[in-house]
């Protein structure tokens, strides 16, 4: 970067929804001033560009690429390659990128079942001959080929090196441009960068800190999905029996799901220093429960949790609804206990 | 796989009860399989659930977490926590497709030194019977080697 080039942006999504643009684009007027500083390198969702064009650059020839998407498929893997050498600094934007995301679910499932839902069993599908994709076809004109779509959903770090860690889905827009700001201080004003590996543009505390529901004992002797009750408006809701991730999850967002009655989702991951939010959740919606005292029989005692357990539907795809892949086990052993590593 | 397969159980065994139980049973000679690696934890309520699937994703075939008796808990109702929690997680452990006799909760007090070796020939012959796990390999399919998730550093208000 020559002295009066401008540094360059890129944002590029993989497998995700296309939120995390959105919520880029929710900084509002604010992205007149990225656009001031910043030249816009490639970003396919809003303006034209082609891989070639960034094979053409020089190695790290963009300053910051946001990368948004965890890796489902080969072309993914390739894109995540090309742009981390073509860029200086990568961040893993949004929760997909982090930690796999709603995406990365299909982990507890296997490649086969995803594409016999999607393309066979799928009550809307029509396809009789049960076609599903394949890699290379050979057609009249020639041999047609499209990304291997992979068994196993990667976050992004688990492909290539990642500079930060910018979680949510999507990550809030002052976040956003929070961290904007700190990277444009640091390129113009030579202000310091934080660590690499830090996840910015959130907080060290669980969500529950900036929770105004009121918290007391909590002490909970079923669940309740969040169909089956109207929580009352000013009570913790994981002591109405709804399950809050709260409290293993990482604030930043201002407890925006909690404060009009839904549950954490989790998605801002693991609180510092947990490895495997799913693990720490289940520890703590275990300490809830109150069924059960030392004074009970052991059959009794078994009956009792086993009630309250069956309360909780489906603990994995809850407790990891956003960081499957990047968890302690990453993924269901398929063909284990019940053949397809879904719930029995 | 290979032909000498041997499970590898990691054993948590708490202070008070299961941990003196297995050194009764050292004590006491008791010949038992010598599949499970022991750590001694201060209760089975200290147990957390990142320990278990530690011990799965690095090379465990079954994981043991022996604590007190209910109703005999040093701490009183740390071995209830400890099944509030394990029952929820095998529930888990089976979506992600571990079999139920890979992780096991049991009790053994500290003068049931037998008991505690014949959970653990059950439960190394149990494995023996499922096979090696290797997790890291045959389902994550990474054979490069796990790396432990380095914890990030944390960045003061961004």
């Amino acid at each position: 970067m020559t002295k009066n080039e401008k540094p360059k942006l890129a944002m590029y999504w993989s497998s995700s929804c296309g939120g995390c643009e959105v919520s880029v684009l929710n900084i509002h007027e604010k992205i007149l001033t990225v656009d001031e500083v910043f030249d816009i390198a490639f970003f396919p969702c809003i303006a034209d560009f082609k891989t070639k064009d960034v094979e053409a650059y020089p190695d790290g020839h963009i300053t910051v690429c946001l990368w948004n998407g965890a890796i489902r498929n080969s072309e993914n893997e390739e894109m995540a390659h090309l742009l981390r050498k073509k860029s200086t600094f990568m961040v893993a934007f949004g929760s997909c990128a982090y930690e796999g995301c709603i995406p990365a679910l299909s982990n507890l499932t296997s490649k086969e079942a995803t594409f016999n839902t999607v393309y066979k069993d799928n009550p809307t599908i029509d396809n009789p001959e049960g076609i599903i994709p394949l890699t290379s076809v050979q057609v009249p004109e020639g041999e047609l080929t499209i990304p291997e779509f992979y068994n196993t959903v990667k976050s992004l770090d688990q492909v290539v090196d990642v500079d930060y860690y910018l979680p949510g889905c999507p990550p809030e827009p002052e976040q956003i441009w929070a961290v904007l700001q700190v990277i444009v201080g640091a390129l113009l004003e030579g202000a310091p960068l934080p660590p690499k590996g830090s996840i910015v543009g959130a907080s060290n505390v669980a969500v529950c800190e900036g929770c105004e529901r009121e918290k007391s004992e909590k002490a909970i002797d079923r669940f309740y999905r969040p169909y089956e009750i109207v929580p009352e408006p000013d009570v913790c809701l994981l002591e109405q029996g709804l399950v809050c991730m709260g409290l293993a999850t990482r604030g930043g967002c201002g407890a925006l799901c909690p404060s009009v009655g839904i549950g954490c989702r989790g998605c801002y991951g693991p609180m510092p220093g947990v490895e495997d939010q799913g693990a720490k959740m289940l520890s703590a919606i275990a300490s809830v429960i109150s069924a059960g005292h030392e004074s009970m029989e052991e059959a009794e005692l078994e009956e009792r949790i086993q009630t309250v357990v069956d309360t909780i539907a489906d603990p994995a795809g809850t407790f990891y609804r956003f960081s499957m892949a990047h968890s302690l086990l990453q993924r269901a052993k398929v063909n284990g206990s019940n053949g397809k590593g879904e719930a029995a | 796989m290979s032909e000498t397969y041997e499970p590898v159980i990691v054993g948590f065994l708490c202070n008070w009860c299961s941990y003196r139980a297995a050194d009764l049973a050292g004590t006491a000679r008791i010949k038992y399989a010598p599949n499970m690696r022991a750590i001694r934890v201060m209760c089975s309520g200290r147990v957390d659930p990142q320990f278990v699937m530690k011990a799965l994703r690095e090379g465990a075939d079954g994981v043991m977490i022996a604590g007190c008796h209910p109703g005999e808990c040093h701490y009183v109702n740390g071995n209830i926590k400890a099944m509030r929690r394990f029952y929820l997680l095998r529930k888990m452990l089976t979506q992600l497709g571990v079999e139920e006799e890979r992780v096991q909760l049991i009790w053994a007090s500290a003068s049931e030194g037998i008991l505690l070796a014949e959970k653990v020939d059950q439960m190394t012959e149990a494995l023996r019977a499922l096979g090696p796990l290797n997790w890291d390999e045959k389902v994550v399919n990474r054979s490069n080697g796990y790396k432990a998730a380095e914890v990030a550093p944390v960045l003061e208000e961004a």
